[in-house]
């Protein structure tokens, strides 16, 4: 242990009280990512340059007195489906393969006015469609905890780098657990908040009635900060919501007694890996002890999310990617013949085979004569969900479950069956769909040495109770193993 | 399988969505596509009469702006990415007039 | 040809508002302008972007709802329409179909069997395309997107008219209504309105509608007549030698005077509409309704009963001077200044009128000041120049807009009221033109219009014509 082995939020602390510095904590993290990024492969993009100068400037303004807040000077990366001026962002794709934004996400923003050092940007699922983080154009990332399993996905890249110690916290985005459940895969805590707190200026769209951005971090304190940043009314956003209660941090407070607990039943039935199961039941019983009031229920309609979501996330994703096509940006194909074919060529060589899958099905459910029976039917299946999830809240502060049937599968397993694949989503669509906030918390390790996670799910605009529950299960549990790579000369090979 | 993607389906939705597949690729995606409608035909389990489609969560509306210029000429950011520019433009093979 | 045929006209007419930033980003809506240059990261399409409406959209929407007598959908949404076409930066056009602005309004028309009402289906917001340049040498075509975004509204009609004269009469209609309320300039040949025919025929008396085609670029009431003939022979001749009309969309040429399918097998027309997640919905409360309604302003029917009453115009001048918003306006502001209602009538309906078919212009080109206008009436009225010289005169103002008082001065362009002087004048008129003097005697009262055509060459036209005619009966 060293000064630079800390959370975020220590980090700033230390920073501002002038035990390291900036530009220290960004050359510890540079370190190890000289280790590992061979083997993790947590960033498509490093730019180590920019961040070497703004860890100087940070660190100057910060002793000037000019700039302080928790994080002033602590290394960020950035999942790269957020725009960063200047800077590369391909959503992992080859059609964005030389896409450099000429305006950065409103988050991004917020953070660097917050003095964050942007070290680079995350791997993920090509367009975040993927739960593993192998879809991405530009390799895999390894699960820094076993590094022949996927660290989840689609901020897989966001959640190996912040369990791997080469950022002290990462931005994600969440569109049907793409934060939740990579965080849960690799031991570290992540966050979606409702719908609408943090504003999607800059985040290139998958679903958009469904995307949210959110923090990747150490702890929940770190959560806490992180999303007190980034989380603003923007007018650019017209669906950002204006909210007076973001001061998150004052949610950090060990106290859970009176707190109602719903246990879906429905989230602990056939499909439940069993060691998963115990580990989030036992963490349960923690808080019950602890003075929380826990009640088994049903929450009911849990798997018609899975194909409810598909039709509206693969809809909207399909009319999102209609911009990608190699006239205004990005990878153009060569030897087309006419606009229509340079068109097809370009999509057809820039995209995936999961994110084509995706906009194919898409494109069907949308087209003449299917609409009513597929998109109008999820979207009536989508207010059925929610209806469920209100009558739950009327009864329970919050709702507590497993990010994913199982701890991190193993590379190349989960891509062979793409359904068996969206599946492992069941227990974090449904909160996209309603637009809740959730939160994991890492609550366990299985037998093959791989984390799980604990997740809470707040009704909307409750991020102040799960953050004040996540945080109190937190000090109950005492510090969590951390990933055995994490930090050690030559990293985990 | 209860849905079966025909030929031209998967030729349509290629027109739709601008993707060119090989012959290989489009019996894959009519594999693909006919399990997971089949998967997603699970919906139609559930009764949804009179109940109203749902496309924003939160009752928010009437987001404006007002009607005031705040861009000037901002087109070499624009164009600092197209593949093929010409005289301030984006360059596309010609459309048939 | 022993049939009967009648023909059957809807419109979908597209109108760019007058607002000064574009729907969805505080772009300017200016013309002009090098390509791009008018464009941010929401009108390119650029990832991350996302649109916010501009309020003034629909306040406008709504005002040409009311005046159409529509009914406005207090609860409105917008959708996604997509389709590929490099004009189109996201690839798709963001537009409304399940729940338009408007809907169930109409207009009425006059026709040569009287009066009619046309239907107004809906009428919906939504943005326009950038333009594609087509470059010959290169063989490619470059996309400006400075017309990406501009607000739109589509004014749809009921299928309810029969004929080209019908047509020019709603689009006429509209254009006046959508002009008074200042939402638009409606300028068919710079595109800020444009219209689309979809036209079907069928046998006289028949009660199905035949298949109609949808005909798009006409720039011109002239174009939109010939389309509409040579669309409606076509379709005759179609069904005469026992062929089908297909449903399309053609495009008219107006050079060559034919139409032809625009769409290749690329295009499925299968628009895949659904609603726009990236925008909320419009709630219009009846507060909001009533501050546009109050704020309309006064419409033709108004101005018309106002013109009369207040300053005495007979129905003819009332009719003409308020078919067009920008011909009332200019008559107000010059009433205003001269007070001469009846006078700057004339002046604009007839040498006014006169000039703008001359340079074939629309009312709205009209910019010469109301102030040199209400300059020159004045000027003829006190005499000072004569009537010839004050059409001259007029002329320049029209032109080119200069001050009348100066000018006349300047070119020296008084009347010539020096009787002495004249009376000399017309004297060796007279001993020059005996055979002339002698028909007027004889009878021949027309004679003495060549001698005061003389009499005005010999001033140079500064005399008064009146003047003259009177010395010269005296004299004779």
């Amino acid at each position: 242990m060293t000064e630079l082995d800390c959370t975020a939020v220590e980090l700033g602390k230390k920073i501002k009280a002038g035990r390291v510095t900036a530009p220290e904590a960004l050359e510890a993290v540079l370190a190890r990512m000289d280790r590992q990024e061979e083997t993790l492969h947590c960033y498509v993009t490093d730019d180590r340059e920019n961040a070497r100068k703004k860890a100087e400037t940070v660190q100057a303004q910060i002793e000037a007195g000019t700039l302080s807040g928790p994080l002033a000077g602590v290394p960020v990366a950035i999942k790269d489906n957020m725009n960063t001026a200047g800077l590369l962002t391909t959503c992992a794709s080859r059609i964005l393969n030389n896409f450099v934004p000429t305006f950065s996400s409103e988050a991004v923003k917020r953070l660097e006015a917050a003095g964050a050092v942007i070290i680079g940007k995350t791997n993920m699922d090509e367009f975040a469609m993927g739960s593993t983080t192998e879809t991405s154009y530009y390799g895999v990332t390894r699960n820094p905890w076993h590094t022949d399993h996927v660290p989840g996905g689609s901020s897989g890249g966001s959640a190996a780098a912040v369990a791997a110690g080469e950022c002290y916290y990462a931005l994600g985005s969440d569109t049907g657990g793409s934060i939740r459940q990579p965080a849960s895969f690799c031991g570290v805590v992540g966050m979606k908040p409702t719908y609408g707190t943090v504003s999607r200026y800059g985040l290139i769209a998958y679903g958009s009635s469904l995307d949210q951005i959110g923090p990747l971090a150490q702890d929940v304190t770190d959560c806490a900060a992180i999303l007190e940043v980034i989380s603003t009314h923007d007018p650019k956003d017209s669906t950002s919501v204006k909210r007076d209660d973001t001061d998150f941090t004052s949610a950090l407070k060990a106290d859970v007694k009176g707190m109602r607990i719903g246990i879906p039943r429905d989230y602990f039935g056939e499909g439940l890996d069993g060691e998963v199961k115990d580990s989030i039941l036992s963490a349960v019983r923690q808080l019950e002890e602890a003075g929380a009031v826990v009640e088994e229920f049903d929450l009911s309609l849990v798997k018609y999310a899975i194909p409810a979501y598909y039709v509206i996330a693969c809809a909207e994703a399909s009319s999102n990617l209609a911009r990608f096509e190699g006239v205004k940006y990005g990878y153009r194909a060569e030897g087309f013949d006419g606009l229509h074919d340079m068109y097809k060529m370009t999509r057809s060589e820039g995209f995936g085979p999961e994110v084509k899958r995706r906009i194919m099905l898409g494109s069907f459910v949308l087209s003449s004569g299917y609409y009513d029976a597929y998109y109008l039917k999820a979207l009536r299946t989508k207010a059925l969900i929610k209806q469920a999830f209100d009558k739950a809240f009327a009864k329970y502060d919050l709702i507590v479950g497993p990010a994913s049937p199982t701890t991190a599968p193993r590379l190349g397993e989960s891509l062979a069956d793409p359904i068996q694949m969206y599946l492992g989503d069941i227990y974090t669509v449904s909160v996209n769909l309603a637009g809740l906030p959730g939160i994991t918390v890492p609550c366990g390790v299985d037998s093959k040495g791989l984390p799980i996670g604990m997740q809470l799910i707040g009704d909307c605009f409750q991020e102040k109770k799960l953050i004040r529950t996540a945080y109190t299960y937190e000090t109950l549990r005492g510090a969590f193993a951390g990933c055995p790579g994490k930090g050690k000369e030559g990293g985990q090979a | 399988m209860a849905n079966t993607i025909s030929d031209e389906t998967i030729e349509y939705v290629g027109i739709l969505a601008k993707l060119k597949l090989s012959d290989e690729e489009k019996e894959q995606a009519k594999k693909d596509m006919g399990r997971m409608l089949d998967y997603i035909d699970q919906l139609n389990e559930l009764d949804t009469e009179g109940v109203e489609p749902m496309s924003h969560v939160f009752p928010v509306h009437n987001v404006f702006r007002e009607d005031e210029v705040t861009n000037g000429d901002d087109s070499a950011a624009m164009l600092a990415n197209a593949p093929e520019e010409k005289d301030n433009s984006f360059v596309v093979p010609r459309t048939v007039e | 040809m022993s049939r009967q045929y009648e023909t059957v006209i809807g419109l979908e007419v597209h109108v760019e508002l007058a607002t000064k930033t574009k729907i969805f980003c505080g772009c300017s809506t200016a013309f002009g302008g090098a390509p791009n240059t008018h464009t941010c990261p929401v009108c390119t399409g650029m990832p991350g972007s996302l649109p916010v409406l501009n309020k003034k959209v629909v306040e406008y929407a709504i005002a040409v709802g009311l005046a159409t007598n529509c009914t406005i959908t207090q609860y409105c949404k917008f959708d996604r329409k997509n389709y590929f076409y490099p004009d189109n930066p996201q690839n798709y056009q963001i537009s409304q179909l399940y729940l338009p602005i408007c809907r169930n309004g109409g207009v009425e028309i006059e026709t040569e069997n009287g009066k009619k009402i046309v239907g107004i289906h809906e009428i919906h917001m939504e943005e326009d395309a950038g333009k594609l340049i087509h470059d010959d040498w290169e063989d490619c075509s470059l996309v400006d997107f400075n017309r990406s975004g501009v607000p739109l509204i589509e004014i749809v009609s009921e299928p309810d008219m029969r004929s080209a004269d019908e047509v020019i009469a709603y689009l006429e209609k509209l254009r006046m209504i959508i002009q008074y309320l200042g939402a638009s300039d409606c300028k068919l040949q710079e595109g800020s309105m444009r219209a689309d025919v979809n036209l079907s025929v069928r046998e006289m008396g028949a009660e199905q509608f035949g298949t109609r085609t949808e005909m798009k670029n006409l720039n011109s009431f002239k174009a939109i007549a010939r389309a509409i003939e040579n669309e409606r022979a076509r379709q005759i001749d179609l069904l005469e030698s026992g062929e089908k009309v297909i449903q399309e969309t053609r495009r008219w040429d107006d050079n060559k005077e034919y139409s032809y399918p625009m769409r290749s097998k690329e295009d499925a027309q299968d628009y895949r509409y659904f609603p726009e997640p990236d925008l909320v919905p419009v709630v219009i409360s009846d507060e909001w309704l009533e501050e546009i309604r109050s704020r309309q302003p006064e419409l033709r029917t108004e101005k018309l009963a106002r013109y009369k009453a207040e300053y005495g115009l007979p129905d003819y001048d009332a009719e003409i001077i308020t078919s067009s918003k920008a011909m009332a306006d200019l008559f107000e502001e010059t009433v205003d200044i001269c007070q001469k209602p009846k006078k700057v009538s004339n002046w604009l309906m007839v040498e006014t009128m006169r000039l703008m078919k001359e340079h074939a212009m629309e009312p709205e080109d009209l910019d010469f000041s109301p102030a040199h206008l209400a300059s020159l009436i004045d000027l003829a009225d006190a005499g000072t120049i004569n009537s010839t010289v004050a059409k001259e005169v007029f002329e320049k103002v029209f032109l080119e807009d200069i001050d009348p008082a100066a000018y006349v001065e300047e070119h020296d362009l008084k009347n010539d009221n020096d009787a002495e002087g004249l009376k000399a004048i017309l004297e060796e008129i007279i001993d020059a033109n005996p055979q002339s003097v002698a028909d007027y005697r004889n009878g021949k009262k027309k004679a003495i219009g060549f001698l005061v055509g003389q009499a005005m060459k010999a001033t140079k036209g500064k005399a008064n014509p009146g003047m003259i005619n009177r010395m010269l009966q005296e004299m004779l």
